[in-house]
């Protein structure tokens, strides 16, 4: 079996279970978030349901429109502070304590490796990086979820990604996942798994992980699954009681494509506008003027991505004509980045540090783009209409690319800089 | 889905029309169709809410409905009158959700191929079959897993669930 198949069969009972099967199985963790839970807590009252199956594993996170950016955004909170406290669910996170849900769940621990996750959110494929099978679904399914602790689920064909190689300075994870959605093509994994594994793991840091896992969506894939190791096992050392499984694809397991990638030749890249797929070398994009530079999201708002664009900034100004919104995503993090000094840099240097929220990512506020402006951002999608007016565009890259971007005001190759 | 044909006018588009077209994260402060409806596909179709009349039909190519897991999505074009949505494929939240809230779709790339914008037809949901009335041409759709089906034929996932909380 492959790793995916392997973990669908652990949570339905069975000894196996093959690509194409329809099964019902029991989930680990379930989320929800300030858009996505008010629906589903209208959908679980007509669904006549009382309680939740386990107020324990699930996980209500205000993260897209907080600090609540107007009264219909409070509303939605409200909405789902007060179902938190009715069924006394204890992963509720609270403005000030909250972030960015992809972020948060991993930093208190709550999915293990082999775990089944849910969420009501389409990047919850992320924590494929810890080696859990992890997948988006609606409002509706989060509601049958909450009421019996069970989905369905087709258990999907996997395309194996084999990673070989080392990166080059000034090129990182955002580099690598970019080249595999611009191989495959926005639905060039639909409704399958994707597998990233390879000796080039070994590595690449959890940070990166998540990084990788978190755009499989973006080519149509369920979920994007990094088979865990000795980079995972440490990661959960933080979480003792919290021990999970370390499973992996067998050795004669069916993969529908497999596909290898060398990091030797790796070149940093952009994808310009309208689709994530839309890949070229940074060398290709390179002197377009930019309004804004957005660094932070689920793909790449952690640790290793502020360092690497404070070493790309050194002691540079953000350029006049340039707005820099930096939102590392969780509360852990920005004591982290304060620690280090490079919160101070930062600002030094002329951007505003934003707290933990989607907000530009998805247009929500905090840095909306008007008609004709062009961003470019560390986020995941750059679809028409996204990140504010119809008519603005963005541009997607890794952390380097947009710290050197934000400094010159214009798209460019971070290997100029340094 | 079962049930009575369904008679409209058609709406194409091409591939990869995403969620934040089919309804801009702006708008999703809200949730119920009415608040949704008058600003269903503006980023990509300006004039599609004026124009849309109960029971048309959205004929697309792949991966329709790709990106956020927001089910406003499906639930905008389901308020705005559209009576079942046709594409070559669909990214596969957008199916799951679809499902759940009851707005029949068809994977069926050889209609896509044979319907043009504003032509007319006719659908049997339940059966599959799609027939052109403005120019000649009838397909079938690929069946859903009859898995999908029963979810279906009990009511969508709200019913599904409900029969099962009351045993
Ligand atoms: S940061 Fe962007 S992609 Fe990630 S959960 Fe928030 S809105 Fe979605």
């Amino acid at each position: 079996m492959t790793l995916a198949e392997k973990i669908l069969a652990g949570h339905c009972g069975r000894d196996n279970v093959k690509a194409g099967d329809m099964v019902m199985a029991k989930v680990d963790m379930v989320l929800g978030t300030d858009v996505t839970v008010p629906l589903s807590v209208e959908v679980f009252r007509n669904m006549g349901a009382e309680r939740v199956f386990d107020p324990e594993k699930i996980a209500l996170v205000n993260d897209h429109f907080v600090p609540a950016k107007d009264i219909k955004a409070a509303a939605l909170s409200k909405i789902m502070r007060e179902f938190a406290r009715e069924q006394g669910i204890t992963n509720y996170f609270e403005v000030g304590r909250s972030g960015i849900c992809h972020s948060i769940l991993p930093d208190n621990g709550l999915v293990r490796p082999g775990d089944l996750v849910v969420g009501a959110d389409s990047h919850t494929c992320t924590y494929g990086a810890l080696g859990a099978f992890s997948t988006g679904i609606g409002s509706t399914d989060l509601a049958c979820a909450w009421a019996i602790g069970e989905l369905w689920f087709r258990v999907p064909e996997t395309t194996r990604v084999v990673v070989t190689g080392k990166f080059q300075p000034l090129v990182g994870a955002k580099d690598l996942i970019l080249h595999i959605i611009g191989e495959l093509g926005v639905d060039g994994a639909l409704y399958q798994a994707l597998e990233f594994t390879g000796e080039a793991f070994r590595h690449i840091s959890m940070d990166g992980r998540f990084t990788v896992a978190n755009m499989a969506i973006e080519a149509g894939a369920k979920t994007g699954l990094i088979p865990p190791d000795d980079v995972t096992r440490e990661f959960m050392a933080q979480f003792p009681d919290r021990k999970g499984l370390y499973l992996e694809s067998d050795p004669d397991a069916e993969f529908s494509r497999v596909l290898d990638v060398s990091l030797d030749r790796l070149e940093p890249l952009v994808a310009a506008p309208y689709l994530p797929s839309n890949v070229s070398p940074v060398t290709e994009v390179r002197g377009q003027k930019v309004d804004q530079v957005v660094i932070g999201s689920c793909t790449n708002g952690r640790l290793d991505d502020f360092r690497a664009a404070a070493a790309v900034m050194g002691e540079r100004p953000v350029h006049p004509d340039v707005r820099l919104i930096m939102i590392p995503t969780t509360p852990k993090l920005m004591r982290a980045l304060l620690e280090e000094r490079l919160i101070d840099r930062f600002v030094a240097a002329g951007a505003i540090i934003s707290p933990p929220t989607c907000g530009p990512c998805i247009g929500g506020h905090m840095g909306v783009l008007a008609a004709g402006e062009v961003g470019l951002y560390t986020t995941n999608r750059n679809f028409k209409g996204r990140n504010g007016h119809p008519d603005c565009r963005v541009f997607l890259s890794g952390p380097e690319v947009a710290a050197a971007t934000a400094v010159t005001g214009r798209i460019t190759d971070p290997r100029e800089l340094i | 889905m079962a049930g009575d044909t369904l008679r409209g006018r058609v709406f194409k588009y091409g591939d990869s029309v995403d969620t934040d077209v089919i309804i801009p994260a702006r708008y999703c402060t809200g949730y119920h169709p009415e608040e949704l409806a008058p600003h269903c596909l503006e980023d990509l179709d300006a004039t599609f809410a004026e124009r849309v009349h109960p029971g048309d039909i959205i004929v697309a190519g792949n991966n329709f409905g790709c990106g956020s897991s927001r089910e406003n999505a499906p639930i905008a074009i389901k308020g705005a009158g559209i009576s079942c949505v046709i594409a070559k494929s669909f990214a596969r939240i957008f199916f799951r959700n679809s499902i759940n809230i009851g707005l029949p779709i068809l994977i069926a790339p050889e209609a896509v191929e044979g319907i043009e914008d504003g032509d007319e037809i006719e659908v049997d949901p339940s059966r599959g079959i799609i027939s052109n009335l403005s120019r000649s041409g009838s397909w079938r759709a690929a069946l859903l897993p009859p898995e999908v089906q029963e979810i279906i034929e009990v009511g969508g996932l709200v019913e599904y669930v409900r029969t099962r909380l009351s045993r």
